[in-house]
């Protein structure tokens, strides 16, 4: 029996419906917050495609930046920490003429869900997945994060981290990611870019975003990042060699690379799942009426 | 009851499931109800596995007592079995593999050696025909009609065709009228009696059921005993339109299952109490996003890895208890596939009527042990109710979380126009704002946290009273009531006509849902009762705490089982006699 109620493919929907903005929540990130900018990408990528608010699900974990569904027009979910792109897949599978998008911390992607973020890479889920990355835990006032560099004194590590920190752009290419980039909280137009593209991108895009905590992290700060990015669009970089992305990848020091590391056209799971060849998940009928004969395997 | 119990045994890999599966298909072709017991280990070769078929006119809900066939792959299946037969049981062998000595013969037993091995090797050189004989031995000494027994063992090979199957058909007709020739048949022989019936087991009644119940989307991850509805469902996929989707982890398919209802479809997750362990966090967050989902916990023995193929009920408490907090939850316990199909029907309306995660409990015992239902026991076509149930409003906004009298508020899907919201595993308002951070503890807002609980926790008492309440089988006012729930009623069922046979009329409080417990019921039919008998697989009689608890009644007598292994009846009976004061007999 079909489900009358069943939302509307993303195509059939016009540019009449209104376009995603900002909720009337406001942010409650610190006075400074690098989450501010990723908020604005967010918005203006969204409304550069003009993808209708109704066709989009944000998804989130729990940290500070995990609240950004809170602040956006959308449908959103705000999930347990960690599970931001598990939750993310199934709204995909439910209904994949949605825009998905998944958003998120270091520590929710890269420590407590680490396992679900390659799997979703290696199944190319059509999602965009854009990490706050700070390099600290802000919500629960300064510890290590996976990301923080060797050294860093924190709450929890007084004396330094003494474990290497997650590559979270080497880990994407290595586990098979599509569309992966890195932007900066310091250039709102050229994340925006990078979001927009990789909401276009069909497949599983990455955006790891330099998103500096102004309270807890003294040491990856809006300078310390002005004074090393540079943008590989301006050096040269061909995105779709993956060696070179890599190479690309595990630059850091006095120059860290932005912008798109690597981009490769593969079926996404939604493509090969063929149940979903026949549309929406959710406008496809339910239920067992008529299907008597299936009982045979029985008898 | 009149009924005839086959059983075979060998090692893991000697195909002994199969050949269980073929015999008990042979009964429910021929009109008969069927339960098959399928008893295995951890490994997958070597061990000692075996299979036991029961076949009778009035449905049996356990394996029972004893049997009355026996097939022998190895000597050891003959070591373990031999103590365990009906007077009148045939022993089938091969003297070719192992001798049996005519003392080591259990009285009132007789010896059929059936020479496999020859036989076998009238087809092929090769060691892949050597249970047709013995097969064909089997179906004659229980009654099954050769062209009945042909016949399932050419389907069980499917599309596969040429020599093998030639063969297995030819030893199997030779197996057969060895018998024939130098055995009569079982005293307790059964016959072709009307239409055929469908046998299948728990998992694939639970996967029917759900499937028929609107589901769309299932994440799992495998795990014994609940892989069986995963495999059911992926062999289905395509031709039933439902994506299935094999997790990372069980950490995963939960959060899929819930992310995926939250996307306009109805959702579930199977998994065996480790599973569910993991599943918890997500459980409440369904539980607080108001996001609907069926979460299948197949029980096995624990704690921890425990016995991976044995059964047990020992998660109640678990499943009662699992999630930080307090949110609205049913749990469902059927005993048999019959109600296993149904259940699964019920958790998925349940689940979107309420809006809140729905446990169905099972075990292996139910979940991989196989029984028979008649076709028109199986309903198909069940109303799917649409999953959105907002509309824009006239005025105002639209508040996903609305206050209201059952505690259900109206539902949108993303896609929906206007009717955009944000689920939010933080505690939130009726517009689903946030109350968890700059709100926290100020004094309008301790208030709405206080009034969205009371609102969820409404929910709690809307499902009490919808669920599936508490069956008080048998007669009125027997000697004795039995208290079960799951699995376990099986033995109970089977037992009581034996009781009653022997001038003890019992009836059984079968607990359909364990949780919210219809305490208004339970009280009234245990107080009435002249004694109580709790039965459950597993140590603390979980059940009965939770009845204490609920209403003040202590069940003094309980018969709980631990050990892995399922109930039979006469362990039953045997209680029940001491409990009535019957005992010693």
């Amino acid at each position: 029996m079909a489900d009358t109620s069943a939302p509307a493919l993303r195509a059939s929907t016009g540019p009449a419906l209104p376009v995603i903005g900002k909720s009337d929540t406001k942010p409650t990130w610190c006075p400074g917050c690098g989450d501010f900018s990723v908020l604005a990408a967010v918005e203006m990528a969204l409304k550069r495609l003009r993808i209708p608010s109704h066709n989009v699900a944000v998804v989130s974990g729990i940290g500070c930046s995990s609240n950004l569904p809170h602040f956006l027009s959308s449908y959103g979910f705000h999930a347990i920490h960690g599970r931001a792109l598990p939750v993310a897949e199934g709204i995909r599978w439910a209904n994949h003429g949605l825009t998905v998008i998944a958003t998120g911390g270091d520590g929710d992607g890269f420590g407590i869900g680490a396992g679900h973020f390659v799997h979703t890479m290696r199944r190319n889920v059509d999602l965009t997945y854009v990490t706050m990355d700070n390099q600290i835990y802000g919500l629960t006032t300064g510890q290590a994060s996976p990301t923080s560099m060797m050294g860093q004194r924190t709450k929890s590590t007084p004396n330094g981290v003494i474990e290497a920190p997650v590559d979270p752009i080497a880990l994407a290419l290595a586990s098979g990611a599509t569309y992966v980039a890195r932007g900066f909280s310091g250039d709102v137009k050229h994340l925006a870019d990078l979001v927009a593209n990789g909401i276009q991108h069909r497949g599983f895009s990455f955006v790891d975003v330099f998103s500096p905590c102004v309270t807890y992290n003294k040491l990856n700060t809006f300078d310390f990042f002005r004074q090393r990015v540079y943008k590989l669009e301006n050096a040269g970089h061909d995105p779709t060699n993956l060696g070179l992305a890599f190479q690309r990848a595990i630059e850091w020091g006095d120059k860290i690379p932005i912008g798109l590391f690597y981009t490769v056209d593969r079926p996404t799971y939604e493509d090969l799942e063929e149940v979903l060849s026949a549309g929406p998940l959710a406008q496809q009928p339910a239920g067992l009426a008529g299907r008597s004969t299936l009982l045979d395997e029985f008898a | 009851m009149s009924d005839i119990i086959v059983r075979t045994g060998g090692e893991a890999g000697d195909g002994i499931a199969s050949l269980g599966e073929t015999v008990a298909r042979c009964f429910a072709r021929m009109g008969l109800h069927v339960f098959g017991l399928n008893a295995y280990q951890s490994v997958i070769r070597g061990g000692h596995v075996w299979f036991q078929a029961r076949a009778s006119a009035v449905r049996p809900y356990s394996q029972g007592d004893g049997a009355d066939v026996l097939y022998c792959l190895n000597r050891e299946t003959f070591e373990i079995h031999r103590v365990d037969l009906r007077p009148g049981a045939t022993i089938i062998y091969d003297p070719e593999k192992f001798a049996i000595a005519p003392g080591d013969v259990p009285t009132g037993a007789r010896l059929l050696p059936v020479p496999t091995l020859a036989i076998a090797r009238k087809y092929t050189s090769q060691a892949i025909l050597q249970n047709a004989p013995g097969l064909g031995a089997m179906a004659y000494l229980a009654g099954i009609p050769l062209p009945i027994l042909q016949g399932a063992l050419s389907d069980s090979f499917g599309r596969k065709a040429g020599d093998v199957v030639t063969w297995n058909l030819g030893a199997s007709a030779d197996g057969y009228e060895f018998a024939r020739q130098h055995s009569g048949a079982n005293d307790r022989a059964v016959s072709p009696r009307g239409e055929g019936k469908l046998l299948l087991t728990g998992n694939q009644a639970i996967a029917l059921g759900a499937a028929a119940g609107g589901v769309k989307f299932l994440a799992q991850y495998p795990m014994t005993p609940a892989s069986g509805i995963m495999h059911w469902m992926a062999a289905h996929s395509r031709d039933l339109g439902i994506v299935v989707k094999q997790a990372e982890d069980e950490l995963a398919a939960i959060n899929m299952a819930v992310g995926a209802s939250f996307g306009g479809v109805r959702a579930m997750t199977a998994t065996s109490g480790g599973g569910f362990s993991l599943m918890v966090e997500a459980l409440g967050m369904a539980g607080m996003t108001e996001t609907p989902v069926v979460v299948v916990e197949s029980q096995r023995a624990g704690p921890s890895t425990g016995l991976p193929t044995k059964t047990e009920q020992g998660d109640l408490r678990l499943m009662i208890g699992a999630g930080q907090g307090e949110f609205p939850r049913a749990i469902l316990a059927p005993s048999h596939p019959k109600e296993a199909y149904q259940a699964a029907i019920d958790a998925f309306r349940l689940s979107e009527e309420w809006q809140t995660p729905i446990l169905l409990a099972s075990d292996l015992h139910l979940s991989e042990n196989y029984a028979t239902v008649d076709r028109d026991e199986i309903a198909l076509n069940v109303p799917i109710a649409p999953i959105a149930t907002a509309s824009a409003p006239a005025t105002g906004e639209y508040l996903r979380y609305a206050y209201t009298p059952s505690g259900v508020s109206p539902r949108s899907v993303p896609g929906q126009p206007g009717l955009q919201f944000v689920a939010g595993s933080d505690e939130h308002d009726a517009k689903g704002h946030l109350i968890s951070d700059v709100k926290a503890g100020v004094p309008i807002w301790v208030a709405e946290r206080a009034k969205m609980m009371d609102k969820r926790m409404r929910k709690l008492e809307g499902l009490r009273a919808a669920a599936p309440p508490p069956l008080l089988e048998g007669p009125a006012g027997a000697d004795l009531t039995f208290v079960a729930w799951g699995s376990t009623v099986g033995a109970i069922r089977d037992a009581m006509p034996i009781l009653a046979a022997q001038g003890i009329s019992t009836n059984l409080l079968f607990v359909r849902t364990v949780y919210p417990l219809r305490s208004d019921i339970v009280r009234s039919a245990l107080e009435g009762a002249r004694a109580t008998l709790l039965v459950e697989a597993n140590y603390s009689g979980q059940l009965g705490q939770l009845i204490r608890q609920e209403t003040g009644l202590l069940l003094p007598h309980r018969l709980l089982k631990y050990d892995g292994e399922p109930f039979y009846p006469h362990e039953i009976v045997a209680k029940a006699r001491e409990v009535t004061g019957h005992g010693g007999h």
